[in-house]
């Protein structure tokens, strides 16, 4: 018999297809069923505003000096038919999230922090709740496929209606909010059962498609007297089409939500593998307006995986007027904070990968509706968080603008931008570094 | 009020308005300025000619009676109005009305009642595919037939219909009441038929009274429909459904 004790042995391989989070996956789809449900955007690597770069000024350039030469960050939006546009006094605003996602101190929270920075916050699905509208000095309603909550008395003392066709984490899919969530306060507000598994439809109930849609908006405008500004928000999928058939039906701000945007619950494999990320549907949304000659005239409105200032400035130099944040300012307010780290262990994760946040068991006292755990957040500090992280953001996009030599942020453009490869190149329409060159610059996409 | 409102007239204490010569807009408008005691509770419409969201967004305890057919929304998101049309509705009549009575003379597009939190919708005719859908608290009653996933999703209120109901009925149904006097196509996932006692019965009749034909038809003739309540939480077992 061959002694083969001293033959060296290969380092044991994983498989790079069946990785260690696939094989977990697959065992937790056998004991169970079911297939997997959580919060937030896609979490795979994918093209972002990472793989962009500003050239600042240069010989041909003149930067404006900082902390003395003025950069504006006021936006409008809804100027295109609304009595009463919303005027933000930063590019930046925070996306739709629901009470009943959220909890009531968390949606204050968000209201306290954005109306500290002069922009608005948006509601989600599940209805408007006084503690909203009153920490919110400017507040989106969104009106959804679910209606829950929707009344005509809401409508008219919002600030502006957005009519959410869909979501870059799950665009085709309807809401989830399982049964931990939804208390008597939720069920209420939502019209349904105490605790059940809530399931909200992913098609309006009465409009399919935009010639209904126009009809839609003429409705809403009707109800509320043509004062609100009214959004369509759709999740990215084909933003060029999307975006010109929105402006078709008469709406005055685009929304386009890439696939990083957050959600309360969905299948972890519709937010991974439906949708295109945020950077391939910029250019092709500003496209559309471009060609209707409505950029600037209706707004655009870009959201998914915003972070900071740079992304906020490449979002705006790609023909963008304001972004959207959701996950970011849920993290401001104190979601995922190691400070809960212990307790994040014993729900079998960790501090900035929580993400089951549809169990209604969030440490942070954010993704929830336990009292005891509500109680976590103070409202007040959570939004001075809120409102120090937006200035952060906003001082971070006028760095930026003045190295470009810009007087205004909504003056950054493409030109000011390189992409660090070819993928980038391609989909903000950019030159690749160094190089003059943009992949696919024969002018289809 | 500053309206260039071009009225037919005033007729015995009731407002006319010809939309012929006026605007949807200028009705509206003028329909949202009314004060609260306003003594202006009778409206008349003439030539609808199936215009778009008429008396949309109505809040106040108003007659308003319309001569001919109507488009999409007429009387949507309505409050506390009493909107009769006398020809056809279009997509959504009374969607997500809070209260308040619509009463449609003739036949009723898709999505009639839609997502409606109250009032009473009466429908004269047949109602089209979607009727009652994601009803939330709505007493729909249609003398005729409905069409296809009607009360789908519905939450709260009732459905009656005198005639027939089209495939999928009560679709993922919630907590919505459905009564059927004629045949049912097809139930839809999770709506089942109900035993009809007698609590369901004075139901039944509270409606078709509230509609003005109790005792027009024999509430013995009619089936309730509900739901099983199967799929209120995610259970493997359910996956087929979902």
């Amino acid at each position: 018999m061959t002694d083969h004790s001293n033959t060296p042995r290969t380092t044991p391989r994983a498989s790079a297809t069946f990785d260690e989070y696939t094989l977990s996956e697959i065992r937790r789809a056998a004991a169970t069923g079911i297939y997997d449900i959580r919060g937030a955007g896609a979490k795979r690597k994918l093209p972002h505003f990472d793989d962009l770069l500003f050239l600042g000024a240069s010989m041909s350039r003149y930067p404006l000096e900082g902390y003395r030469e003025k950069c504006s960050t006021e936006v409008l939006l809804g100027t295109r038919f609304a009595k009463k546009p919303i005027e933000l006094k930063i590019p930046i605003t925070i996306a739709g999230m629901s009470f009943g996602s959220l909890s009531a101190n968390a949606k204050e929270a968000l209201g306290r922090g954005a109306s500290a920075m002069g922009t608005s916050t948006t509601t989600g699905d599940g209805g408007m709740t006084n503690e909203e509208r009153g920490h919110s000095t400017q507040l989106v309603y969104q009106y959804l496929p679910s209606r829950y909550g929707m009344n005509p008395d809401d409508l008219k003392r919002a600030d502006a209606i957005e009519v959410v066709v869909g979501q870059g984490a799950k665009p085709g899919g309807g809401g989830m909010l399982l049964g931990q969530k939804i208390t008597e306060r939720v069920a209420g507000m939502r019209t349904l059962p105490v605790g059940i598994d809530q399931r909200s439809a992913c098609r309006h109930p009465d409009w399919t498609g935009p010639d209904d849609l126009e009809i839609k908006i003429e409705e809403l405008r009707e109800i509320t007297d043509w004062e609100k500004p009214i959004y369509v928000k759709v999740g990215a999928a084909r933003p060029y089409y999307d975006t010109a058939l929105a402006v078709k039906s008469g709406a005055d701000v685009v929304v386009v939500d890439g696939m990083q945007g957050g959600t309360a619950a969905t299948q972890e494999i519709f937010i991974e593998h439906v949708g295109i990320p945020t950077l391939a549907a910029v250019r092709q949304a500003v496209k559309a307006l471009q060609d209707l000659g409505m950029h600037r005239k209706v707004q655009l409105v870009v959201s998914g995986g915003i972070r900071n200032g740079a992304d906020v400035a490449k979002a705006l130099a790609l023909g963008a007027d304001a972004v959207a944040i959701g996950t970011a300012a849920l993290v401001a307010l104190g979601d995922n904070d190691p400070h809960w780290q212990g307790e994040y262990e014993k729900l079998g994760t960790h501090a900035g990968a929580y993400d089951d946040w549809h169990e209604g068991r969030d440490p942070a006292g954010i993704t929830t509706q336990d009292p005891e755990l509500m109680k976590r957040l103070d409202p007040v500090a959570a939004g001075r968080r809120l409102a120090n992280y937006l200035a952060v953001l906003t001082l971070e996009c006028q760095t930026i603008a003045r190295a470009c030599g810009k007087s205004h942020v909504h003056n950054l453009e493409p030109e000011d931008l390189v992409a660090l490869t070819i993928e980038a190149a391609a989909m903000a329409n950019v030159p690749l570094a160094g190089t003059n060159w943009i992949p696919g610059s024969n002018g289809t996409f | 009020m500053n309206l260039s409102l071009k009225q037919a007239g005033d007729v015995a204490g009731t407002k006319l308005v010809d939309l012929s010569t006026s605007s949807v807009r200028e009705l509206n408008a003028a329909l949202h300025a009314l004060a609260a005691d306003t003594n202006e509770t009778f409206w008349k419409v003439a030539h609808p000619n199936g215009r778009h969201a008429i008396a949309a967004g109505l809040d106040a305890a108003i007659d308003i009676e319309i001569d001919g057919p109507v488009g999409y929304y007429c009387a949507g998101m309505n409050k506390r109005g009493r909107v009769i049309v006398n020809g056809n509705a279009g997509v959504g009549v009374g969607e997500n009305m809070m209260s308040g009575f619509i009463h449609v003379k003739g036949d009723a597009s898709q999505s009639a009642g839609a997502t409606a939190h109250g009032g009473l919708l009466v429908i004269d005719g047949n109602a089209s595919a979607r009727c009652g859908i994601s009803m939330k608290g709505i007493d729909i009653v249609v003398k005729g037939s409905v069409g296809h996933l009607s009360a789908f999703m519905g939450q709260a209120g009732t459905l009656t219909v005198l005639g027939d109901a089209g495939e999928a009925l009560g679709d993922s149904l919630y907590e919505a009441k459905l009564f059927v006097r004629g045949s049912v196509a097809g139930l839809g996932a999770d709506c089942i038929e109900k035993e009809m006692r007698d609590e369901h019965k004075a139901l039944l009749a509270s409606k078709l009274e509230a509609a003005g034909i109790l005792g027009e038809v024999d509430i013995g003739e009619f089936r309730r429909y509900g739901s099983a309540r199967t799929l209120y939480h995610f259970h493997v077992d359910n996956v087929s459904s979902y």
